[in-house]
């Protein structure tokens, strides 16, 4: 295998406690990191003058509802050690004056489905929660305005978890099949 | 209705009933109200634009607002988030009017069985005429329209309101 690249080196020297795992595939950087040390590791990320991560390219998320969350190709298994772990956020950066990517997954329990906010730290991540808050009900701390954004108010659940049921019709149309 | 009418072309003269006389004139003189919302709307323009000529028809007028019209074209999906805006469309609608389900997400819903989309317009609003296709053809839509101006000509003509 071959050894991690800069940015993960430098990751695991300076959060050994916070980085659950990290690899990388075909150029592919992905670090595992605990919730509560995100916004740290996404401000060394960006501050950082040697990987100067300035680029908040995309944020999302996965509902392993029903399985270990894992990450292929390897199966890196990121909750196992924690109960309840159910879904991820995963982080994409980009540095423009490097042009170099690294990706970030953060594990997120059942029962307490709360990740910090980093629109701190760049702008853009609001709409970007918000789509987050609004298709998996995983909620930001410290988002100011976490709204729905594409759904309207009044809807019931969140449709991309795994459990939304299929054929379920919302109040606002009906009727339930 | 036992209402007659009588027109005079100089010397000549016919009679007809005035309900149906109405019936003409309404069928051949339907100001649209397109309500584009996705793909379709691009075979709607290709129906309206030279080639097909929905004018031949007398439906060449799209007129927008929905005050000024007589059929409302629903065309392309609804979502639940726009559908309060299409019942709000409709309402402001003039009597008499109608409503045309262009393609099958305006029908149906089509492939679209999710949480986000309306299966067929009618759970919202009446419909009158469903022209299916994804997209329909111009063909079909002509053929829809034909369809419609003979329920047109045919229905009971309210004249006066409550009449």
């Amino acid at each position: 295998m071959a050894p991690d690249s800069l940015t993960l080196r430098k990751l695991k020297e300076r959060f050994p406690g916070s980085v659950l795992a990290v690899h990388s595939y075909r150029g592919d950087d992905t670090a595992v990191v605990k919730g509560e040390d995100l916004v740290s590791v996404a401000r060394f990320l960006k501050e950082d003058p040697e990987l100067q991560y300035n680029f908040l390219m995309d944020l999302t998320a996965v509902d392993y509802l029903g399985q270990e969350p894992f990450d292929s190709p390897q199966r890196v298994v990121l909750g196992s050690a924690q109960e309840g772990i159910r879904f991820e956020v995963v982080y994409h950066f980009y540095s423009l004056p490097l042009n170099q990517r690294v990706r970030i997954k953060v594990p997120v329990p059942e029962s307490d489905p709360t990740v910090d906010s980093v629109t701190g730290l760049w702008a853009g991540a609001n709409w970007f929660e918000r789509e987050v808050w609004d298709m998996f009900g995983i909620r930001f701390k410290g988002h100011p305005d976490l709204r729905r954004i594409l759904l309207y108010d009044g809807f019931e659940g969140h449709p991309l978890q795994k459990d939304y049921p299929l054929r379920k019709r919302q109040p606002r149309i009906g009727p339930q099949v | 209705m036992a209402v007659k009418a009588t027109v005079t072309f100089g010397n000549q003269f016919f009679t007809s009933r005035l309900e149906k006389v109405v019936g003409w004139a309404r069928k051949y003189s339907i100001f649209q109200y397109p309500f584009v919302t996705a793909c379709c709307g691009m075979e709607y323009m290709a129906v309206a634009a030279g080639h097909y000529d929905m004018d031949r028809f007398g439906a060449g007028l799209p007129r927008f607002s929905p005050r000024q019209s007589d059929v409302l074209f629903v065309v392309g999906t609804i979502s639940h988030k726009i559908a309060p805006v299409l019942k709000t469309t409709y309402d402001q609608m003039c009597e008499p009017k109608w409503v045309v389900a262009f393609g099958v997400c305006t029908c149906t819903g089509g492939f679209y069985d999710d949480y986000a989309t309306v299966m067929g317009i009618d759970t919202i609003i009446p419909v009158h005429l469903y022209i299916p296709g994804c997209p329909p053809r111009p063909e079909t839509v002509l053929d829809g329209l034909i369809k419609l101006q003979e329920r047109i000509q045919n229905e009971r003509q309210e004249l006066f309101h409550g009449s």
